[in-house]
């Protein structure tokens, strides 16, 4: 049944619908909300389940051929990672609950919330650069509603930047869609990969090739562009930093691993080799900034810098191994970022305040938020049975194959870097003197604890049971390092 | 602050339905010639707004009681809806489907599905468009 | 034609960058309108000025205009009314709640509340 495609984008976008009608109704929305995001994750599961069995899924939109019309593809890196999304919906969809306050939840946040989801498996499943675009602005949109709801100070604030920043980098990329529709004629991304590789080398392709890159690049943050990051990802609240986290600058890491696979393999030697740089300065800037600060979520957001800029040096290696570790990788930091916002959400609402040197001694009153949180932060350095592990691995060992010493050394050190940051949140916050904080009876943590619990148990469970996974993960990463496979499936030739 | 302005809400008073008219009239001029249900919707919005520059936010509350984010979504859902209309039997998502009736005096019409996203387009753009000035107009 | 094409989008750009360079939110607004603008301009121009006749059936013509990069442009134009929409009604919103519309005024650390 090919229709199971569209149904991580149906289902998403009806919640949404009937979700506004019922704004008064905060009980009836949170059911439907559950149900709605229970019925994506199942979607999506089951449309993984048929990609690994069957191969890539493809639907060309209202029946219109594949060069000419609009076609949503699934392959497996798409589908797993609309997993993944949908996974961390549900999860942060739960947090929500008790912790975003009745007021938001009456002024549209569960429909805009599953808008969000929309437009993130969307821009994982569509098949046209010009689609892609589009999805990309729903995402965008619903981001900055998201951001904006409240209305406090510093959100308005945050708010004008990131949408100043996302609708320059929108016209940007409207730019890259025409230069590329100029020179290959078309938006097929399965069909612009044939017409490139037709084309050959040409300088014309770099340029829009670093274009492209400039794009992807400010919506992932990787290193000169990443300035909007720290300050748009503080203002919001938990829940909505934790889908923002994991969600948008993946987005934009995935784009930069799908153009830099399927189209922009004529000029490996510079385009890939400009990618590699900056991915390596984005680590550097990121381990920086998690090491400088003393403010939770501080640390936290840099490390998505750090984790962006170890994705994009395995895409840059550019070999099938690395390209199995960046998936890996890409995976294991989604879960395990949405899980350490979430986290640290506990810990501001327990402490009142976001700065480390004002917390402590959480340990004695929350145990189990605080091995949570170790367990979390072991993941994201990646020690050895924990997830982050194998994918790290990967990376190097292919960085070191290919001959890149200097690029796997930052990579093996920020790890250590990276353990130190979040290792800092857990002496000052969870050890040390118990400090008296604003509320003095203790909060009670137990619902919110759930979410980011389920989360850290699928990231042990995905860094224990990598073994079983792993065919799953070379089947995406061997797509991604054979364009052929993915150009097939979608013209059918 | 409001000013009585007669000649402007005289002139609405009869402006306001041919605008209204020839918003309808693009709305289903649209697949075959210019229009359709965006610039139909822009046009009705702009109908509503010269209401609301004539007389004030209560009164056009008055005369159109809508909640216009639920407005969209009832837009949303038509389009949406028949977006996936497709899928029930068989076709991929957006196959619209049409059909020529011959209803007496009128003659020739062609009946598309394209009409009932359009209606969809058309609500979503009037309410998209009356909540955000609604929104800026409210605090005034 | 093209040339006349480009140094009119090189302008539109040079008019929005200077104008999202100022200190007035509005102005501001205005540029990123004008930025789209000269985007949606680019788009028309690269996907090849108007060559044959409309691409419709039963024209018989020897040759037919790229309907494509229009059919972008009305998605493209689209999005960036719903943008610019979303855009007015935070920066009111933060008129209000700032008291300014000047960035110099609203610059601040990150964390101060």
């Amino acid at each position: 049944m090919n229709s199971l495609i569209t149904l991580p984008l149906l289902i998403p976008l009806f919640t949404a619908i009937i979700l506004v009608f019922f704004n008064k109704n905060v009980t009836v929305q949170r059911w439907i909300a559950t149900i709605g995001s229970l019925l994506t994750l199942a979607a999506a599961v089951w449309l993984s389940a048929t990609v690994y069995t069957q191969g890539i899924q493809t639907m060309d939109l209202s029946n219109w051929q594949a060069p000419f019309g609009i076609t949503l593809v699934s392959d497996m890196l798409s589908s797993i990672l609309v997993v993944t999304t949908s996974l961390i919906g549900f999860v942060c969809l739960l947090y929500s609950f008790r912790s975003i306050g009745v007021e938001r939840e009456k002024h549209y946040y569960y429909p805009v919330f599953f808008f969000l989801i929309l437009g993130v498996n969307g821009a994982f499943t569509t098949g046209d650069i010009f689609n892609m675009f589009v999805f990309f602005e729903v995402m965008l949109m619903a981001s900055y509603v998201l951001l904006v709801l409240g209305g406090t100070k510093i959100q308005l604030r945050e708010t004008i930047k990131y949408l100043l920043v996302n609708v320059i980098s929108s016209g940007l990329f409207v730019i890259a869609v025409a230069y590329l529709y100029s020179v290959v004629g078309t938006l097929n991304m399965a069909h612009i990969s044939v017409r490139l590789n037709e084309l050959g080398q040409s300088g014309i392709v770099t340029v829009i090739a670093v274009l492209f890159l400039i794009v992807f690049g400010i919506k992932g943050a990787i290193f000169p562009l990443y300035f909007w990051l720290p300050g748009a990802y503080y203002a919001p609240p938990a829940p909505i930093m934790a889908l923002f986290g994991a969600l948008l600058t993946k987005v934009g890491v995935y784009s930069i691993t799908r153009t830099y696979t399927l189209f922009f393999t004529q000029d490996i030697g510079y385009t890939h080799g400009l990618l590699e740089i900056l991915s390596i300065i984005t680590i550097i800037i990121g381990v920086i900034g998690a090491i400088a600060y003393f403010d939770v979520k501080k640390i936290i957001i840099y490390n998505i810098i750090v984790a962006v800029g170890v994705i994009l040096f395995g895409v840059a290696t550019f070999t099938t191994e690395s390209l199995t570790g960046s998936v890996f990788y890409l995976i294991h930091d989604m879960i395990i970022k949405a899980a350490l916002f979430l986290l640290i959400g506990i810990m501001i609402k327990i402490t009142g305040t976001s700065n480390l040197r004002e917390m402590g001694g959480l340990i004695n009153r929350y145990p189990g938020l605080a091995w949570t949180y170790f367990v979390a932060a072991l993941a994201l350095a990646g020690i050895p049975p924990l997830s982050g592990f194998l994918g790290k691995i990967l990376i190097v060992r292919a960085g070191i194959d290919a001959g890149n010493y200097w690029g796997s050394g930052v990579v093996l050190l920020s790890s250590l870097l990276v353990l130190f940051s979040v290792m800092k949140i857990f002496m000052n916050g969870f050890w040390g003197k118990a400090r008296e904080y604003k509320q003095q009876e203790k909060v009670p943590v137990r619902w919110l604890l759930t979410a980011p619990v389920i989360l850290t148990i699928c990231a042990v469970l995905y860094g224990l049971g990598s073994e079983a996974l792993y065919p799953i993960i070379s089947t995406a990463a061997e797509t991604l390092s054979n364009p052929e496979i993915y150009i097939k499936a979608v013209l059918k030739e | 602050m409001k000013t009585n302005n007669v000649i402007l809400e005289t002139a609405t008073k009869v402006i306001l339905f041919i605008i209204l008219l020839f918003s309808v009239y693009m709305f289903f001029a649209g697949h075959y010639e210019p229009g359709g249900g965006f610039i139909g919707g822009l046009m009705a919005s702009g109908a509503i707004v010269l209401l609301l520059i004539a007389y004030d936010l209560k009164t056009v509350r008055k005369i159109l009681p809508f909640d216009f984010k639920k407005v969209t979504a009832l837009g949303l859902l038509f389009a949406a809806g028949t977006a996936a209309g497709g899928l029930f039997f068989d076709k991929p998502l957006l196959t619209h489907w049409f059909t020529y009736v011959y209803p007496p005096i009128l003659g020739k019409m062609s009946l598309h599905t394209a009409v009932i996203f359009d209606t969809g387009v058309f609500l979503v753009v009037v309410g998209v468009t009356m909540t955000i000035i609604q929104t800026i107009g409210e605090s005034e | 034609m093209e040339i006349l094409m480009s140094l009119l989008i090189g302008v539109i750009f040079m008019s929005a960058t200077y104008l999202m360079l100022s200190k007035s939110l509005l102005r501001i607004i205005v540029g990123t309108g004008l930025l789209s603008h000269g985007v949606h301009l680019l788009l028309l121009t690269m996907g090849g000025l108007k060559r044959g006749a409309a691409p419709l059936l039963g024209q018989q013509a020897e040759a037919y205009t790229d309907p494509l990069p229009q059919a972008l442009i009305l998605t493209a134009i689209v999005i960036s009314f719903g943008i610019t929409a979303l855009f007015l009604v935070v920066a009111y919103r933060s008129y209000q709640e700032l008291g300014t519309d000047n960035m110099e005024l609203m610059r601040g650390k990150e964390g101060n509340e």
